[in-house]
């Protein structure tokens, strides 16, 4: 009965992932609590800076009346609290990711014949879909705050295609930041930077109103092509380049992320 | 010619300056029990990482069913199964989940996941607290669970590190049934233990691993047989009748805060019947007597150098 299938063979890779996948979303059916953490964050900012901030901020945007400050501010923002909803998750699937490295069973997968890859592969997945979740669920505050997007039915399907296309991205660099981390409070921290990136970027302010220096870094990183291609699917504003960037700083995000995971995951041997 | 289930050659590994293995050697044939006896650091858990491969080895080749470790892990890993000191168990997920969750990843198919699941929580008496969440588990339970997981496919090679450690002596006792009855359907198993009487009852074979190395290796008997250690002991009413029969029985040992007396012998009734007639004749009288075969204790003392073997 032993070994009666081929270990490695490319069909056992996506079974394997499936596998796995059911086990990462069972442990957030059970213990939801982190899951819940990660949306609540970002809905807290979003109430935070419409209705604090908003009326303010918006007044400050180009070309806004005044006294539209706070809608208009709200529809500005919306894009920027999506994509930090999405680097939100990223610390989840990381806190988890480095608990679990710690767990003997991770040690267990480790002798038997599953593909590498199929292990990471149910967290990147297992995160995806929390992090669709989680944005649904954030944009559906959004909504009852008084959001209106004027997209498209393409616009949306658009957006949508390319928030799971970064929540997939990222999650490959949360896995590799959990497996990086030592501890598991390592784990929630490292990746804040990518939660401070929507700052860093257009996603609260234009990047025009920045320091020059500033200017420079928040126009060339990736979460800005990401915050103005949502902002441009949603609410019609210039595209420009942005799309393509988006994809590419996507794709490459993937690359660099699955690489740093699987490096570390070959490399680490079974601790304690 | 039979392939050996475990074969081990010249095994070296070091974490930086520490030498953990230091050319072990070790042949398991299959259907065999093999206990890998020795003290704390001694480099058993060190092994068995090797060889489910955890770890992979400095130097040396080690082959599982005649695959190769370094060159082939993926058929080694097909054909074993680790349980080892820590429980590698899913904390999250109930016991039945956790056994469901290893046939899928062994590609049972869905049909034969549920048998085989209820079959082991069966055969683990673990089917009242299969829903239960883990954390409700006893130490007993959890092994059980652990080893259960590990048997979803039945591989071939067994690998259990320490698996009663920290069991009261019914859940041992219980482990060790378990084994017996993997070894009559003919699994391999390498076990570590650094308890002697476990090695005794379990296994075919043992090895004593001491500092990196295999100090000793054969039957149980084999190595009982290594160390001097058998004797008679005896203890007398008072420090008078101890002098007199210290007299009569030469090459005996003293034990004057015990009052007692230690005579060499192969442990047979005739040596036996030799001492007591001598006592007897001479009127002396016995207050107790024991009789002392080597056990293995005497044996790991010996051959692991441990100065607190200061057993008699």
């Amino acid at each position: 009965m032993t070994a009666l299938a081929t270990p490695r063979s490319t069909s056992h890779v996506v079974v394997d992932a499936i596998t796995m996948l059911r086990r990462n979303l069972l442990h957030v059916v059970r213990y939801p609590g982190l899951s819940m953490f990660t949306i609540l964050g970002p809905v807290v900012i979003l109430l935070l800076t419409v209705f604090v901030f908003g009326g303010t901020l918006g007044a400050g945007l180009p070309g806004v009346d005044p006294a539209g400050g706070r809608d208009a501010y709200l529809a500005y923002v919306m894009p920027g609290i999506l994509l930090i909803t999405i680097a939100g998750t990223v610390s989840g699937v990381a806190i988890t990711v480095a608990m679990d490295m710690t767990e003997g069973i991770t040690a267990r997968f480790r002798t038997m014949a599953i593909s590498r890859a199929s292990v990471l592969a149910g967290h990147v997945l297992g995160n995806t879909i929390q992090a669709i979740i989680a944005v649904a669920l954030v944009l559906g505050v959004g909504l009852a705050v008084g959001f209106r997007p004027s997209a498209t039915s393409i616009e949306w399907l658009a957006a949508a295609g390319l928030i799971v296309l970064i929540s997939f991205a990222l999650s490959w660099v949360g896995v590799a930041m959990g497996m990086q981390s030592k501890t598991v409070e390592t784990a929630s921290n490292l990746p804040l930077i990518l939660t401070v990136l929507p700052l860093l970027g257009s996603g609260f302010v234009p990047t025009g109103s920045m320091p020059v220096w500033l200017q420079w870094f928040a126009q060339y990183q990736p979460f800005t092509p990401f915050i103005e291609t949502v902002r441009g699917l949603l609410l019609g504003t210039p595209l420009g380049w942005n799309p393509v960037l988006a994809i590419g700083w996507s794709v490459v995000i993937a690359v660099g992320g699955y690489a740093w995971s699987m490096a570390i995951y070959e490399r680490k041997s079974v601790r304690a | 010619m039979n392939i050996p289930a475990i074969e081990v050659r010249r095994l070296r590994k070091s974490y930086g300056n520490n030498v953990v293995l230091d050319g072990v050697d070790l042949t398991v044939a299959a259907g065999t029990v093999t206990a890998l006896l020795g003290p704390n650091g001694a480099g058993k858990t060190t092994t068995v990482h090797i060889l489910s491969t955890l770890v992979r080895p400095d130097g040396g080749t080690a082959s599982v069913n005649g695959c190769d470790l370094v060159r082939d892990p993926g058929n080694v890993r097909a054909a074993i199964g680790l349980t080892g000191q820590f429980s590698a168990v899913d904390s999250l997920l109930n016991g039945e989940e956790n056994l469901l969750l290893m046939a899928r990843l062994r590609h049972l198919g869905e049909k034969r996941s549920k048998t085989r699941v209820a079959e082991l929580l069966d055969q683990f008496d673990l089917v009242e607290a299969a829903r239960k969440p883990l954390a409700t588990y006893s130490g007993g339970m959890k092994r059980r669970l652990d080893l259960a997981m590990t048997l979803v496919a039945t591989p071939s090679v067994i690998f259990l590190d320490e698996p009663t450690t920290g069991l009261d002596p019914r859940s041992r006792h219980t482990m060790w049934d378990i084994v017996r009855d993997l070894v009559k359907d003919g699994t391999t198993v390498l076990l570590t233990t650094q308890q002697l009487e476990e090695a005794d009852e379990l296994a075919h074979r043992i090895a004593v691993l001491d500092g990196g190395r295999i100090v000793a290796e054969g039957t149980p008997d084999e190595l009982k047989r290594l160390v001097p250690g058998g004797h008679i002991r005896l203890r007398f009413a008072d420090a008078a009748a101890l002098d007199a029969a210290s007299r009569l029985l030469a090459g005996s040992g003293r034990d004057d805060a015990g009052l007692a007396l230690t005579v060499p012998s192969d442990g047979g009734v005739g040596a036996l019947r030799t001492v007591l007639d001598r006592l007897g004749a001479a009127n002396l009288e016995v207050d107790d007597l024991s009789i002392h075969t080597p056990d293995l204790d005497d044996v790991f003392f010996a051959l692991t150098g441990k100065k607190e073997g200061t057993k008699s």
